[in-house]
């Protein structure tokens, strides 16, 4: 399996209607965690990464996966890999511009991201006022991809979706 | 069984996974701050997703109707691989981050070799969980230098904590004989060439913590061949207890 999905172009409309359960604004393609979507014989074959192993959207995924294609008739297979591992880099900028509307502000790169969570950096710009006048709060969030933070312009506290590479 | 050395390799690192994950499981809705609950409980759950990897794979190489779940909660405590240091108790809060700094850096050192394993399947699992495994890491190494470096009784409970985990330390580097015999096969790891490596970055950072590190010379082992500490049977009582009172249950 490579770095890039394999998507057959008919499947796309099904598959953007399913989301992630966490963050309901994005899709699975969105997200990049669908790595490969092709029929064979009348048969959906499904390949699904998780974002982080222990991360529970990924059963109520392969549900909804298999839910909507027999909706439509047709039945889906999915089947989970590992290999290569998941980053944030298969975030589509479509889908990150979805979850910064959403209030989850967008991950910075791998040494910056370092230096917010690490160094006390002001780097992560608030989903919500737009400044960087921001504090880290915990390393660890709501999920395991993401960080919470606290905007001390605005006083809102806000999601920073961590990086991962 | 297709290859009950391969098996038992797999225990060997995943009921690590699975122990350290029960015990910061406990701590859920505990934690001394929320932020902390939070992060240690986020910790547990890669822990658990990683061992779900590794026991779907070795289910499927002890037979077909075995599966995750039977591996979890269907184990006698001596068939459970864990060293002792993932099974000792959360006594206070430096003991839990003590033990889970001990075992992060060993844990990154195993996956960064583990990635390059003949074995597909485990060098996929390794790939994953660094990822998470460094952010561990840097989460617990933060929490030694500011508890070590914070006040003096921080700086005392800390010490108590290292001084209590340390002997649990070498067993890590101890290699069972389906250790030997999967790396000599490439599958598996020497997990006794990354020793030196280990105590280096674990002095480095209990140093820049104004920490002792501990010179102890007794150290216990025991838990990677099934002989445990007499924690383990009490989590195992929590762990197994739906399955062992209503058997076959499902959710």
């Amino acid at each position: 399996m490579t770095e890039t999905a394999h998507i057959e172009a008919h499947l796309i409309p099904v598959l953007k209607t399913v989301s992630d359960p966490e963050i309901p604004v994005l899709s699975v393609l969105d997200l990049g965690v669908i790595r490969e979507a092709i029929e064979k014989n009348g048969i959906v074959i499904i390949k699904l990464t998780p974002t982080y192993s222990g991360c529970p959207a990924m059963d109520v995924i392969s549900d909804d996966l298999k839910k909507v294609f027999s909706e439509i008739g047709k039945k889906a297979e999915v089947e989970l890999v590992l290999s290569p591992a998941w980053s944030t880099d298969w975030i589509s900028e479509e889908g990150l511009q979805k979850m910064e509307e959403y209030g989850i502000a967008r991950p910075l790169s791998e040494s910056h991201d370092i230096d917010v969570l690490l160094h006390e950096k002001k780097l992560v710009k608030c989903p919500q006022c737009g400044s960087t006048n921001t504090h880290l709060v915990s390393q660890f969030g709501s999920t395991a991809c993401k960080a919470l933070f606290k905007c001390d312009d605005c006083l809102e506290p806000f999601d920073y979706f961590k990086c991962l590479k | 069984m297709k290859n009950q050395n391969l098996y038992n390799y797999i225990l060997t690192i995943s009921d690590n996974s699975l122990i350290l994950a029960q015990r910061l499981g406990e701590l859920c809705g505990h934690g001394p701050s929320l932020e902390t609950d939070i992060a240690l409980t986020n910790i547990s759950l890669d822990l658990l997703g990683q061992t779900r990897s590794y026991y779907q794979y070795a289910a499927k190489l002890k037979d077909e109707d075995c599966t995750e779940d039977d591996i979890a909660f269907l184990r006698i405590e001596r068939e459970y691989k864990n060293c002792l240091l993932v099974e000792q108790p959360n006594t206070h809060f430096g003991h839990v981050i003590g033990r889970q700094f001990l075992f992060d850096v060993y844990h990154f050192m195993l996956m960064e070799k583990l990635q390059n394993s003949n074995d597909e399947t485990l060098a996929a699992i390794a790939k994953k969980s660094i990822k998470e495994v460094s952010y561990h890491k840097r989460f617990s190494s933060d929490w030694i230098k500011r508890l070590g470096d914070g006040t003096e009784e921080s700086n005392a409970k800390m010490q108590e904590a290292i001084d209590d985990l340390w002997r649990y330390t070498d067993e890590l580097f101890f290699m069972t004989d389906a250790e030997k015999t999967m790396a000599k096969g490439g599958i598996g790891i020497d997990v006794s060439s990354f020793k030196e490596k280990y105590y280096e970055e674990v002095g480095e950072v209990l140093k820049d913590a104004t920490l002792n590190v501990p010179e102890k010379k007794y150290f216990a082992k025991g838990g990677k061949e099934g002989i445990h500490t007499e924690h383990m049977g009490y989590i195992l009582a929590d762990l197994q207890y739906m399955q062992r009172t209503y058997p076959n249950m499902t959710w």
